[in-house]
């Protein structure tokens, strides 16, 4: 009764962690917690791979998250060097206050 | 007679516990504490992925989101003491009422086209080559190996190309002039 079940519960999951990441990618104004947020977003999205992939029996979900993972590790890297820049030219790493391509 | 399973229990305490946690991770005030809840969002993620027979993801989720990418993340915020950033301004430590109604009216919408799909979207299709029996014939991480250094050889290598740029663009970026 569960076992089929499970995956339809991990898309709901998924769909609730998604929503809170989205509320907060847009409503917190620290970088780093929309940063984290967003990756809160892409685990979401890891989930419902993992999910499909296990109900429809097969192994690429799981190479697709790999390489997700790699992307989101690159990202980190690159990500939190220019929240280092910004802060170091602007004393803030407040999302409203970078507004240096303004023009 | 057994309606849930050990693996149901299991599996709602972990979701109600990444629930929970991300819920905290994106309400604290310090982001030293977000980072910690995220930390645990992430743990219970990857009982989830047991729970899915995904090993080789769990322990990868482990090591690359909780090991390597939160261990980042807290040394930035260690770096850009953040009493000087945001959140400490009274006044301003809020969004404007017009933007919270947009983005609680573009969250709702999100969120019920999510459910819409979820309660009335039922996936058909054949199965693949990989039931669960079969895999755990073999092993997990053997599958995912094979599969990497198989089929998906030319996109592995691109990954590993992209994770050479992303090192040489961090340190560019973050280098002192």
């Amino acid at each position: 009764m569960f076992e089929e079940n499970l995956t339809w519960l991990c898309y709901l999951l998924s769909g609730v962690l998604f929503t809170i990441g989205a509320i907060g990618a847009i409503l917190r104004r620290n970088m780093i917690v929309v940063f984290m947020c967003i990756e809160l977003m892409l685990n979401a999205v890891n989930l419902v791979f993992i999910a499909a992939a296990g109900s429809l029996s097969s192994m690429d979900g799981s190479v697709f998250v790999f390489f997700i993972m790699t992307v989101a590790a690159v990202e980190a890297a690159v990500g939190l060097a220019i929240f280092v820049m910004v802060f170091r030219m602007q004393q803030s790493i407040n999302a409203d206050e970078m507004n240096l391509l303004k023009g | 007679m057994d309606m849930i399973s050990f693996k149901g229990i299991v599996f709602i305490a972990a979701s109600l516990v990444v629930i929970a946690a991300s819920v905290l991770m994106a309400t604290r005030k310090n982001p030293i504490h977000s980072a910690l809840w995220m930390i645990v969002t992430f743990f219970a993620m990857a009982v989830i992925y047991l729970l899915l027979n995904a090993q080789f993801i769990a322990v990868a989720q482990v090591m690359v989101y909780a090991g390597a990418i939160m261990m980042l993340i807290l040394f930035v915020i260690m770096l850009v003491h953040m009493e000087k950033g945001e959140e400490t301004d009274p006044g301003k430590t809020r969004r404007s009422k017009k933007t919270r109604i947009v983005a609680a009216l573009i969250t709702v919408i999100l969120f019920g086209e999510m459910l819409l799909g979820v309660l009335f979207y039922r996936m058909t299709g054949q199965g693949g080559e990989y039931p669960a029996a079969l895999v755990d014939a073999v092993g997990n991480v053997r599958t995912v190996g094979v599969l990497l250094y198989g089929q998906y050889l030319f996109p592995f290598e691109i990954a590993s190309l992209l994770l050479l740029v992303g090192i040489v663009g961090a340190v560019v970026i973050a280098k002192r002039k």
